[in-house]
């Protein structure tokens, strides 16, 4: 619990990324949620995706640093002068299975309009009670 | 090679998953025994690997010889071991059962449905033994990914329910990956021993507590805990029987098991956790009792099955969030014992499903009489839904029980047994026409020994026998196994 | 794929352009541990140098690679990767120790060669994969309406 306004200022300058990932988090969760249509639904679910996937690799940003391969004339070999690797490889694998689950997302989406004609979901609805 | 035990539990069907298209191709029968096979082996090694961590405490192994927390640790200890043996155990089971349900694929499928079976195996053992928070993810979707692809397999509805499954899971996977990060972001570390060694000295922060809110909330979507459950009832209503039986009796509870992992081997149930876990208490509380009316309210037997599976999943996170050891030892016993007795039920219902085409309660009528086999075994595992000596779920019942009475937890108490008298409401409610029904539909068919085909009868009875088997001998399972794989609170 | 998209253009730019797509999927999948690129970069663009190829003329295969092929390329591709980390266990590392390997140079090469091995499996089960879903992507609408409701 922080006090004192003075603070608003600069912290939420200086946790814009998490804002900004946050936002999107939040913004492809509603459109899960809340979108009419199954499409618009699945594509809730990437900027959802992306949202964590940024806040992933914000946290690993570092100004002045490169990436981790030791070449020769390359910058000194001290902690501070390379980015921390890991976020960036979980983030990849991250990527891996958001392509997957679109992928057997629209596999889904294709066998449903095929069969019922739609993929707006008030329609879908009253095509599956018949 | 039993020094790699822990890895070969994983890569075993793994590697069989990848091969299984190609066997499939050239004869289809050798692929279904592969997969057998399969399953089996990675029981027997489970088996082993439960007989030597009992005995010489947990096991860990580097992935790539590089050392935790840098490199990939998965560690086999009493807890993860006899989940794997759990989760083998009704894979081999399930995996002679589908012979009917890969005859009703198009040809060359079929390959295909045993890949992704292996698949989501790989996927469930994966999340028992990764010894890191990011592998856990990654397995979990894994373990999606490919119950997605066949919880499809039962036609369009089950597509559409499908799809609802894949949004939701996904949302899960998202809050957990989020809470790793946050736990990441300020630990630097994913290995869960590392991390462990860290949370004293960020137990107070805020964060903190979010990553533990969502770490919490994600796991309890994947195990449809009682106000997150909305995807279950219609994915498991049409899936394939064989898929249902196998996801409804290990699935959910390979996502209980890491909710356990976390809570109270990673995070040692402190600061926001405690918090958490006695809010889990109450949210349990409501679905015990939810869960138990909705199954009440059904028609439809495999949604009734659905149902009460979300009030059995509301006594498992009690047991949880009680700190004593008999509530968690009842938990860790009714995770064993919902997972077979549920397993079996779903198994029933598909043959019968399978034989006659009834699905409603009032198809049941006079079920003894056309399949007696069936309906006898459908009966135990119910009677043990219901807690009735000396079936398996009576104990588990009992080890909550007396954690509650502990706790002094009445509200606990009160819940256990109106639950419980609920669940003996819906399924003699199933019994009694079963038995003392005359059948609604055509003549009586001759009863015969081999009612089904014996692929289908045998894992059913198999079950059966498990669900009475965990009953007689829980006393040795408490003392050697569960207490072993209990933390140290 | 029955029709063809291929005119006199683009049969001709095709022809420019995928001898240079494969040399860079082989460039990417080579330099994949220190430079962006790997395994599933250069697969995806070998399997649209395929993609390509079978658009433009509208035959079944191109480079070799044919909708069964693709299957059985997307099978064969992890298992290298596992056959690999088996093969480690072996020579008594653990599983994907590439540096258990007993090949004749240094021990940092020997992972860096293990890594490569990993990646060409990777790639061509990327490759197998992303053709696989194109055929079945194109594929015409059939046997899926059998199994309703």
């Amino acid at each position: 619990m922080r006090k004192g306004t003075s603070r608003v200022g600069p912290d939420l300058v200086g946790h814009l990324h998490y804002w900004f990932s946050t936002t999107l988090f939040l913004i492809g969760l509603y459109g899960m949620l809340a979108g009419p249509h199954l499409v618009r639904k699945l594509m809730a679910m990437n900027v959802m995706q992306v949202g964590v996937i940024t806040f992933f690799i914000a946290m690993s940003a570092k100004s002045g640093a490169t990436a981790p391969i030791a070449i020769e004339h390359g910058p000194p070999l001290v902690a501070e002068a390379y980015i921390n690797p890991l976020p960036h490889a979980m983030m990849l694998t991250a990527i891996v299975v958001s392509v997957s689950t679109t992928g057997v997302a629209l596999a889904l989406l294709i066998r449903i309009h095929r069969r019922y004609g739609t993929l707006e979901e008030s329609e879908l609805l009253d095509r599956l009670k018949e | 090679m039993t020094s790699h035990l822990p890895i070969l539990i994983v890569v075993i069907p793994l590697v069989a998953a990848i091969m299984t298209p190609l066997v499939a191709r050239m004869n289809v029968r050798a692929a279904q025994v592969l997969d057998t096979g399969v399953c089996l082996t990675v029981f027997l090694c489970a088996t082993t690997a439960l007989l030597r961590v009992l005995d010489t405490g947990p096991w860990h192994y580097e992935l790539g010889g590089w050392a935790p927390p840098w490199g990939i640790e998965y560690v086999i200890d009493p807890l993860s071991a006899g989940m794997a043996m759990l989760v083998s155990f009704v894979a081999t089971l399930v995996s002679i059962y589908a012979d009917a349900q890969r005859r009703q694929l198009p040809e060359g499928r079929s390959g295909l449905f045993d890949s992704l079976f292996l698949l989501l195996v790989a996927g469930l053992l994966g999340i028992v033994v990764a010894g890191d928070m990011f592998n856990l993810y990654v397995f979990l979707e894994v373990a999606s990914l490919a119950a997605y692809g066949l919880l499809s397999t039962g036609g369009t509805r089950a597509v559409v329910a499908t799809f609802r499954y894949l949004l939701l899971g996904t949302i899960a996977a998202s809050f957990y990956l989020l809470g790793v990060g946050y736990l990441y972001a300020m630990t630097g570390t994913l290995n869960m021993a590392d991390l462990t060694t860290h949370v004293p000295t960020i137990v107070g922060t805020a964060p903190f507590g979010v990553a533990v809110t969502f770490i919490v909330l994600g796991l309890a979507i994947k195990m449809a805990v009682f106000p997150l459950h909305a995807w279950q009832p219609d994915a498991y209503a049409y899936a394939p029987a064989a898929v249902t039986g196998f996801m409804a009796a290990v699935m959910s509870k390979v996502s209980a098991y890491a909710l356990f992992r976390i809570l109270y081997f990673v995070l040692r149930a402190e600061g926001a956790a405690a918090q958490i876990i006695s809010v889990m208490g109450w949210v349990a509380i409501a679905g015990a009792v939810a869960g138990s009316v909705m199954a009440l309210a059904q028609t439809d037997v495999r949604r009734m099955l659905a149902y009460s599976s979300v009030s059995q999943m509301g006594f498992i996170l009690f047991g949880f969030s009680l700190l004593n050891p008999d509530a968690l030892t009842g938990a860790l016993l009714h995770i064993v014992n919902h997972a077979v007795m549920k397993g079996c039920l779903f198994l029933a219902v598909g043959v019968i499903v399978w034989r006659t085409r009834a699905v409603t309660v009032n198809g049941f009528s006079g079920m003894s009489q056309r399949l007696p086999w069936t309906s006898a075994v459908f009966t135990l595992a119910a009677l043990s839904m219901i807690g009735l000596p000396p079936t398996a779920g009576f104990f588990s019942k009992w080890y909550l029980l007396r954690g509650a009475v502990d706790a002094s937890a009445w509200a606990f108490v009160a819940t256990l047994v109106f639950s419980s008298l609920l669940s003996a409401v819906y399924f003699f409610r199933l019994i009694e026409r079963m038995y003392f029904f005359t059948p609604s539909d055509e003549g009586v068919r001759r009863a015969r020994l081999f009612e089904v085909p014996i692929g289908m009868l045998g894992p059913v009875v198999t079950l059966g026998a498990a669900v009475l088997l965990l009953g007689l001998l829980s006393h040795p399972i408490v003392v050697t196994v569960v207490r072993a794989a209990l933390p140290e609170l | 794929m029955k029709t063809a998209f291929g005119s006199r253009v683009l049969e001709t730019a095709c022809r420019l352009l995928v001898p240079f797509m494969v040399l860079f999927a082989v460039y990417v999948v080579i330099h994949g541990h220190d430079s962006p690129g790997g395994g599933f970069q250069g697969g995806v663009i070998l399997a649209a140098a395929v993609i390509l190829l079978r658009l433009v003329r509208g035959e079944e295969t191109a480079l070799g690679l044919g909708p069964r092929s693709a299957l059985v390329l997307s099978c064969l591709g992890p298992a290298v990767y596992a056959g690999i980390g088996l093969l480690a266990m072996v020579w008594g590392g653990n599983f994907l120790d590439y540096g258990a390997l007993p090949l004749p140079i240094k021990p940092a090469e020997v992972r860096a060669m293990g890594t490569l091995g990993i990646e060409v499996g990777i790639t061509m089960g990327v490759t197998g994969v992303i053709v696989s879903i194109f055929d079945v992507l194109s594929r015409d609408e059939e046997g899926d309406q059998s199994r309703g409701t």
